[in-house]
């Protein structure tokens, strides 16, 4: 199988700041506003460098909402950044009206997302996120799987006309797609061919799909790995392509199993041609405290729970 | 013949073409009539704060604000820019953009109805021109309107953006982000009003919220208040003149007003936040209003 390098862990978060302070530099109609949350969010470069686009809002993420979007509306580029939870279920009106229902070019930069943010607890590990999201029309939601992922999908996001939700992480994970990839939205990406069972991913599963795929090859299961970055619009067309191919599938992410990627590509394959799936993901519950490993480790979220999955599937067939 | 549809002789003369054609207190008249026999029409939507706020809204697009129908953009570049955060007090918004010439008087008669520009709160998404922000879900406004104000002082652009809130609605916690934020960046190049009517929904507004002391609290968050009536054409013109002499706040104007004003039984009371008047009500509140050269659409 195609072999991926790990080139030195990096967190997602990171990735963004990288993207930001690019996307600033290419267009100066780019801001950031943040409720608090500079160096959590890495603008610190940002803000360094482009001081009078650096928007500091308080702790008051409704407000910061509503100006930015007066602020895209006025024709600039604002990214809001914040932790996950603060960016999406607390502003979740804001966003339906002044941003999603306003068309407002809005990016709402949501770091510490899902169970990795570890050890602040289930307060600010939200689960839940994508779901809210997707159910805002024409809301694009992307959740890059690495820094190198996250900092194109930055630039990708600063140049699109319209709202993105574009969700990443806290902790330091293994950086291993190219520097130089251009990310497309909208696209899934094939990260590995296979023939036995599709595992599709996002965020730091996919990491974790590509360690499953190594351990089932080593059984003689031919797993495809195909990143979903970009959740909505989904790329209906390859999941069903490589879904026609394999005959199953898992899908892992995490996230909650309610509105998540899974029930979203159970829906797809339901409506065009039902195949066996099994589902990765944080179930219906909330996290804890812990450190990230541990945390994935507890909620089944890992290469080892992936390749289960994808055994148990295979059966199915 | 007065054209108030976007007509070519009406985009050639902009928004003086109604400035200089007629009296405030005219237009005033006219935006209650409309008001009246829009929610009258369609069964529903929300008079009292329409008319409680119809006079400074009349002044400010008549005589205040720089904009023009024939070169407005959403982007509010080269104009001042108006969100009404209370969205729900759409009839007057509606009136008076129709009245100023955004769109024909005779899309008003559509209020609320399937397939009409005219929401039962202001959308961006039906094409109506005039309306820089959906609005309707309260407490939001401010904050876009203080993005507005921010991008403008980014650009260094010299025109105003404005805003009306609510008394009730500034029961929102959102409200005071707003005016937190806009203070701390020292916008004065944004004045927002409260149609101070004293009535909300469910009752009085000290009853029901217990907002107490606006002009206490605006102050205290650092902004330039100005407490006028409501009803003043005169009154009203000091209050913006008074705002927009202000450096380096942004203001605050207090509008006291009468819920309902205009028509003797819809006044001063809650009980018109959001109703419709019955066919004989309407003939009722149309008789004590009295027409106007303006005509009714």
């Amino acid at each position: 199988m195609k072999k991926y390098i790990d080139t030195g862990k990096k967190d997602t978060r990171s990735g963004f700041g990288a993207g930001l302070l690019e996307a600033g530099r290419r267009d100066a109609r780019v801001l950031a506003l943040t409720a608090d949350l500079k160096g959590s969010l890495k603008m610190d470069a940002f803000a360094a460098e482009f001081p009078d686009r650096f928007i500091q809002c308080g702790i008051a993420e409704a407000n910061m909402v509503g100006v930015a979007a007066g602020l895209a509306i006025s024709g600039k580029i604002p990214f809001i950044g914040s932790f996950a939870e603060f960016v999406t279920g607390r502003v979740y009106d804001q966003i339906r009206q002044e941003v999603s229902y306003g068309k407002a070019n809005v990016k709402i930069a949501s770091s510490h997302a899902g169970i990795t943010l570890g050890e602040d607890g289930a307060t600010h590990q939200t689960m839940e996120d994508i779901a809210l999201m997707r159910a805002l029309p024409e809301m694009v939601v992307i959740n890059p799987c690495d820094f190198n992922q996250t900092k194109a999908a930055t630039l990708a996001a600063a140049a699109y006309d319209g709202p993105v939700y574009l969700r990443f992480g806290r902790p330091s994970v293994p950086n291993f797609t190219p520097e130089d990839a251009p990310f497309e939205i909208g696209k899934a990406i094939l990260m590995n061919e296979g023939t036995d069972v599709t595992l599709f991913a996002t965020g730091h599963l996919v990491w974790e799909s590509l360690l499953a795929a190594e351990a089932l090859e080593a059984e003689g299961i031919s797993a495809e790995v195909i990143d979903i970055a970009t959740i909505k619009p989904l790329d209906v067309e390859a999941v069903l392509a490589s879904v026609a191919k394999t005959g199953c599938a898992v899908v892992s992410e995490e996230h909650n199993s309610a509105g998540g990627l899974g029930e979203l590509i159970a829906g797809v394959l339901a409506a065009a041609k039902p195949a066996p799936l099994a589902f990765v993901n944080g179930r219906d519950a909330f996290g804890q405290s812990g450190t990230p490993a541990e945390l994935m480790k507890a909620y089944g979220l890992d290469a080892a729970h992936v390749a289960d999955a994808a055994r148990k599937v295979l059966s199915r067939k | 013949m007065i054209i108030f549809a976007k007509s070519p002789q009406a985009i050639a003369k902009g928004i003086d073409y109604m400035a200089q054609t007629y009296e405030l207190k005219d237009i005033a008249t006219q935006v209650r009539r409309d008001i009246i026999r829009m929610v009258s029409m369609a069964g529903s939507g929300h008079p009292g704060g329409s008319m409680s706020s119809t006079d400074f809204l009349t002044y400010l697009f008549f005589r205040e604000m720089k904009q023009d129908p024939a070169t407005w953009r959403r982007d509010g570049r080269g104009q001042d820019v108006f969100i009404l955060s209370a969205g729900h007090t759409a009839p007057v918004y509606y009136s008076i953009l129709s009245r100023a010439g955004y769109f024909p008087t005779s899309e008003l008669g559509t209020l609320r109805k399937f397939g009409s520009v005219l929401q039962g709160h202001p959308s961006i998404r039906k094409g109506l021109p005039g309306v820089f922000q959906t609005s309707g879900s309260l407490g939001q406004g401010l904050s876009a309107a203080a993005g507005f104000a921010l991008a403008k002082q980014l650009d260094g652009a010299p025109e105003y953006t404005y805003v009306m809130c609510g008394d009730g609605e500034s029961e929102e916690g959102q409200i005071w982000e707003a005016g937190m934020f806009a203070a701390h960046h020292g916008l004065d190049h944004l004045i927002a009003m409260t149609d101070w009517n004293r009535q909300q929904i469910d009752g009085g507004v000290d009853e029901v919220g217990g907002i107490g002391d606006l002009e206490a609290k605006w102050k205290a968050f650092g902004w330039n208040v100005i407490v006028a009536p409501a009803h003043d054409f005169e009154a009203i013109a000091a209050a913006f003149s008074a705002a927009k002499q202000h450096v380096g706040k942004p203001s605050m104007i207090l509008f006291e007003s009468e819920m309902g004003h205009g028509v003797d039984f819809m006044a001063g009371t809650h009980k018109w936040h959001g109703k419709a008047p019955s066919a004989d009500q309407c003939a009722e509140a149309l008789a004590q209003l009295g027409e106007t050269p303006l005509g009714d659409f």
